[in-house]
């Protein structure tokens, strides 16, 4: 029997257009902007200064706490400044600004296409060079790798999953690494295993992509302790909480980690990053993006250096299509519409997603017809339409007894609202000012 | 003829023990309320807008009544008359304070601060707040969605669409601050109302390097310091590429007005200026 979360859960259209687009090399050129909270936890601090060279994989700021993340340069040139620079959603934040001069790598990072199979390093060792490369999830959260590696006292990893899910729409970022980049994958698996001490790894894929279970399936004779979980189709298959139920059949507790179920996810990309880190002392200084959309001139998929100008992206892509209504960074269900195309992509950028007027229009919202259909979706269990009144009446204690705060925002609720109410818009207001109450809590 | 007498006897007996003791419980569990509580209370003007920092007019009176001092509480609605009638009331003495008024520090209208997206989701300060920076290219100012007004208890502040700033109307709004608290971008300020209802504050909240502030608002404070230098009182600081005007300081000498090169600076409700003509006199 193919297997899937139990709890909510729904089906949109497929969508991946780009999925048979090899990944392209974009050349780094103009003016890239890195910055320094590219990952959740404590901004990283610069370690270079206005006018300082710097070459491509050199270090640029320093991660500041555990739960902090290092910050490489992605191309090679002169630091023109450290200053304030808009993100997508025009919020103001620290970056490092880097004018393009050549394309000069730092010496140590094996740059050639030689597969390195054999790991010499150690667990301590392995983890020491993930923080050192400043690897993050890249499957939207971008939380530290090494956080992840490291499993707190008293606690056990039983599985090490993999997710290769990818199930929101349009994105093929994740299916291009496991079609084009399939080897380094078994070997950044092995790694991660042995980082982690467990002898077996699942790969959580779901059964809309078969050419690559097939792949990924010609490589488990070499390497061993690996297999392959065929999931059915169902959205938010990604989300650590669903994939961890699919797989192994356990519940992550409301609050808790994945580990306190005995799993560790890992994302396919981050596991590709791992590798690079480890066997080719690469940092994360770039990562795919999917340039996708039903009215784009050219579907792509970019092998992006961080810091790089969304609009930029788009370029390469054909240029912003006139019916164009949204553009969305990341996939059409958790993603966030952009207000400033010339931000810079960051390190957990998946997709640059162009949706047309027709698609991205959001219906005007009626009043709640009461059919629970939002109820039956949830994946987490939760009661989107109260938590949505609730927000809206601002009654913050009643919120937490009603779990806001485990919403994972995948937006299943508003997909289906016939209504077409703001439930998503709402709960996450809830869920900020529950989780800030819970933070002031416990200072 | 019988039964009904006996009926009769049974239940009036009936009635007289039960009120007995239920005399005697209520003696019992009596609990003493001081009668002052609900004469105060019926002086306050019973709005329950939260604006005195308790939880509506009832629990402010108990507050009032069991202090000994009650120069720190004040009824923002009531204002100083209401407060010294109570204090007159309950042999106790309530410091005179000025009134105040909720004032809205950001002047981006839509000219001034044209807007690069639109927002489709639903009409709420706080939901944009969360999401993202705003339509403009402003991450410090006005939302226009008007979370204050519907937070406002006594109609007092409203929407201009024109400008999709808010307006407060002087004469109703009472300063019980609930605005404050519904603005998430920490926008609306209580100032003193000042003589005639005259003021003069800083109408924004920029926090950008001039440059930057100046592009994406034409009426965004540069923090120029050009004021500080005009202002003979020393009420104007700067921090954080912002001007502020302290309303403790300021003495409404409008020196600094003129000088401000983005007209940030906002004056209420005084005279139009003698013009100084800089134009050749008519002759």
């Amino acid at each position: 029997m193919i297997k899937t979360f139990k709890l909510g859960g729904i089906h949109p259209a497929d969508q991946k257009i780009s999925a048979d687009v090899a990944v392209e090399q974009t050349a780094p050129e103009g003016t890239v902007q890195i910055f320094l909270s590219q990952h959740i936890g404590a901004p990283a601090e610069p370690v270079v200064a206005k006018g300082d060279r710097v070459k491509v994989g050199q270090l640029v700021a320093k991660a500041a706490g555990f739960v902090s993340a290092n910050i490489h340069s992605s191309v090679s040139g002169t630091v023109t400044n450290i200053d304030m620079v808009q993100d997508h959603l025009g919020i103001k934040k620290k970056a490092v600004i880097i004018k393009v001069e050549g394309d000069d790598w730092l010496e140590n990072i094996d740059r050639s296409e030689k597969i390195v199979g054999e790991i010499s390093l150690s667990s301590e060792e392995i983890r020491k060079k993930v923080a050192e490369m400043g690897i993050v999830g890249l499957g939207g959260a971008a939380f530290p790798s090494h956080v992840k590696l490291s499993v707190p006292p008293g606690k056990t990893a039983q599985y090490l999953i993999i997710n290769a899910a990818e199930c929101e729409p349009y994105l093929t970022s994740d299916y291009r690494v496991m079609m084009e980049h399939t080897e380094e994958l078994m070997i950044g698996i092995q790694i991660l295993k042995r980082a982690i001490g467990v002898s077996k790894a699942y790969i959580g894929i779901e059964i809309n992509k078969p050419a690559a279970i097939e792949k990924l399936k010609s490589f488990l004779p070499a390497y061993e302790g690996i297999e392959i979980v065929a999931l059915k189709k169902k959205y938010p298959q990604g989300g650590e909480k669903q994939l961890i139920k699919a797989v192994t059949g356990k519940e992550v507790p409301s609050g808790g980690l994945p580990i306190d179920a005995g799993a560790i996810v890992h994302n396919v990309g981050t596991t590709l990053s791992v590798y690079e880190a480890v066997q080719k002392n690469k940092p994360l200084i770039d990562n795919i993006v999917t340039i996708t959309g039903k009215s784009v001139a050219q579907q792509k998929n970019l092998l992006v250096r961080v810091g790089t100008p969304v609009s930029k992206l788009i370029e390469i892509a054909g240029g912003i299509p006139e019916n164009t209504g949204k553009i969305i960074l990341g996939g059409p269900m958790m993603g966030k519409a952009i207000s400033n195309v010339d931000a810079p992509t960051q390190k957990s950028a998946s997709s640059v997603l162009l949706m047309d007027e027709k698609e991205s229009y959001r219906g005007k919202p009626a009043v709640c017809i009461r059919c629970s259909r939002c109820i039956s979706v949830c994946p987490m269990g939760l009661e989107p339409y109260l938590i949505k009144r609730l927000s809206e009446r601002n009654m913050f204690d009643e919120l937490e007894t009603n779990s806001a705060h485990d919403c994972i925002e995948c937006g299943c609720c508003m997909y289906i609202c016939p209504a077409n109410l703001p439930l998503l818009d709402y709960i996450r207001l809830g869920k900020t000012e529950v989780l800030k109450r819970k933070r002031n809590r416990k200072l | 003829m019988n039964i009904i007498v006996s009926t009769i006897v049974i239940l009036s007996s009936l009635g007289v023990l039960s009120a007995v003791i239920l005399y005697l419980v209520a003696q019992k569990f009596q609990v003493y309320e001081d009668p002052r509580i609900d004469e105060v209370n019926e002086q306050l003007p019973g709005a329950n807008c939260g604006g005195c920092g308790f939880a509506g007019c009832r629990a402010f009176a108990e507050a009032l009544v069991k202090s000994d001092d009650i120069s720190a509480l004040l009824c923002p609605v009531g204002g100083s008359n209401t407060m010294t009638q109570i204090a007159e009331r309950l042999g106790k003495t309530a410091t005179a304070k000025e009134p105040l008024t909720a004032v809205v520090r950001c002047s981006g209208s839509c000219e001034v601060r044209p807007g690069i997206n639109s927002f489709d989701g639903p009409p709420s300060c706080a939901v944009m707040s969360v999401t993202y920076a705003g339509t403009t290219g402003c991450s410090f100012g006005c939302l226009g969605q008007g979370d204050c007004a519907v937070s406002c208890g006594f109609d007092a502040i409203h929407i201009n669409p024109a400008t999709m700033l808010p307006e407060v109307d002087d004469e109703k709004c009472t300063a019980c601050g609930a605005c404050v608290k519904a603005c998430p971008k920490f926008i609306i300020e209580l100032r003193k109302k000042g003589p005639k209802n005259r003021r003069i504050y800083v109408s924004c909240i920029n926090q950008d390097k001039g440059g930057i502030a100046r592009k994406s608002c034409a009426a965004a404070c540069i923090g120029c310091s050009k004021c500080l230098k005009a202002c003979p009182f020393e009420a104007i600081t700067i921090n954080n590429n912002l001007a502020y005007i302290d309303n403790t300081k300021c003495r409404l000498c409008r020196k600094c007005t003129p000088e401000c090169p983005t007209s940030a600076i906002r004056e209420l409700n005084f005279p139009p200026k003698k013009t100084i003509d800089k134009e050749p006199v008519a002759g």
